[in-house]
């Protein structure tokens, strides 16, 4: 019985050393997860037919729980975050996470037989904020430029920006968003997404070609 | 008769000025906006739709073709750009594609440099004025050739002159093969201009912030290699 006391107490201890032991590396994180998305996104037939639900059940399954919207959306909005109110923040995220789901599942339905390869990480084990680089290799022209910006939660590496051919995603909605306020509020922008995300629910999505 | 007209055209420039309230980071905002929405006519009229049904109707193997020919031909000018920023090591992996892809590439139809490993670069004049330090200037939409900089613009005929299509004789043949690498450029533009009508809120400002940063990305793209392969030699990088 003793024994059998002692293996449990040292099996709970492992695991859970283990769990506290290092979070996932920013950079294999994000390896892998394209990597999942990827082969999924190739080789399911429905998603190549440009079935768009599936395509955003996988991006919410294997993604939205690695990025952190609501840094996202408060670096977008800028100034206007503070003035906003708890709830005009938690709709705005929502909004904005929406647009993005969309927008991703968009590129990702078009993807046929690219590949990633990642570039190697340069940040020192301490920082608690990284770049990790990457590009896509696409049949025809340049390789198109993919990094992402993680920072360390509790809960593991996020991404909180995107940068896409050498634009970051933050710093490009910044001036929409803050035209969009300056016109409207953050209700009219709100609003405006909103919209935009019933257009792109309705929307039949294009098959991969 | 021309001043009269000069004069019209400083009116109209002026008044798109005064409508919206000068930003800083957009000064030729007024003007840049009515260029976008003659841009977005023309490509919406003409350049769009040819674009989409030559993606639809030419085989693949063409189109891959038309591409890498061009991109061939843009690897000559991208080579010597990459010696002006003083760059050896990229400005002979282009040199060496354009060797292998003319030759065993049958005139640039086939990109076999690529598979052999030598990878694609991009380079222009425009970016090596950014490398010796010369800063991009404002943002400026240019009728039918879209985004650019001033510093850009002002490149823009080395650019063009630098572009050996341009000394392609006989000149009917020149011309035929401009107007399929400008409809080539928009097909593989055409899922990306398909995403970003989702994507952005007002395409206008989508298109200026992301382009400004890509520019400003590209004229860094040498240095930024440059500095990894240094903190890769050195123990501690000093930044």
């Amino acid at each position: 019985m003793k024994f059998f006391k002692q293996l449990l107490a040292v099996s709970t201890l492992a695991f859970a050393s283990a769990s506290f032991a290092q979070a996932e590396a920013p950079d294999v994180l994000v390896k892998r997860i394209s990597k999942e998305v990827l082969d999924v996104a190739k080789t399911d037939k429905d998603i190549q037919a440009g079935n768009q639900k599936k395509v955003i059940d996988l991006v919410e399954a294997k993604i939205l729980p690695h990025v952190d919207f609501q840094r996202m959306t408060s670096l977008a909005a800028g100034r206007f975050w503070r003035d906003a109110t708890p709830e005009q923040q938690q709709k705005l995220t929502a909004e904005f996470r929406q647009l993005l789901v969309f927008t991703y599942s968009g590129a990702l339905s078009q993807v046929k037989n690219e590949t990633i390869e990642f570039k190697p990480m340069r940040a020192a084990p301490e920082d608690t904020e990284v770049e990790v680089k990457s590009q896509v290799n696409v049949a025809r022209g340049e390789p198109v430029q993919l990094n992402y910006r993680l920072a360390k939660a509790p809960a593991g590496w996020k991404i909180y920006d995107i940068n896409v051919l050498g634009a970051w995603l933050v710093e490009t909605y910044k001036g929409n968003f803050a035209a969009e306020i300056g016109k409207t509020g953050v209700d009219g922008l709100i609003k405006k997404l909103a919209e935009r995300n019933k257009q792109l629910a309705n929307k039949p999505m294009k098959a991969a070609k | 008769m021309l001043r009269l007209a000069a004069g019209a055209f400083v009116a109209v420039a002026l008044s798109g000025c005064a409508s919206t309230a000068s930003n800083p980071k957009d000064p030729f905002e007024g003007y840049n906006r009515a260029v976008f929405n003659f841009n977005d006519k023309v490509d919406t009229a003409v350049l769009k739709p040819t674009a989409t049904a030559y993606k639809k109707v030419m085989p693949g193997f063409v189109q891959t073709g038309v591409n890498n020919f061009f991109g061939n031909l843009s690897d000559v000018w991208t080579a010597a750009n990459q010696f002006l920023q003083g760059r050896p090591a990229e400005g002979l992996n282009d040199v060496t594609r354009v060797a292998l892809n003319t030759t065993f590439g049958i005139a640039g139809l086939i990109d076999v440099a690529s598979a052999s490993g030598l990878r694609k670069h991009n380079e222009d004049f425009g970016q090596t004025l950014g490398v010796w330090g010369v800063t991009s200037g404002p943002y400026l939409i240019l009728p039918v050739l879209g985004p650019s900089t001033v510093r850009d613009t002002v490149a823009l005929p080395l650019d063009m002159k630098a572009d050996p299509w341009n000394y392609k004789d006989p000149v009917h043949v020149r011309h035929i093969g401009t107007a399929l690498h400008i409809v080539d450029q928009r097909a593989v533009l055409l899922d990306a201009s398909n995403l970003l009508e989702e994507a952005a809120l007002d395409r206008y400002e989508f298109i200026r912030d992301g382009f400004m940063q890509r520019r400003e990305s590209k004229v860094q793209d040498g240095r930024e290699d440059k500095q990894s392969n240094k903190d890769a030699s050195s123990d501690k990088s000093s930044k």
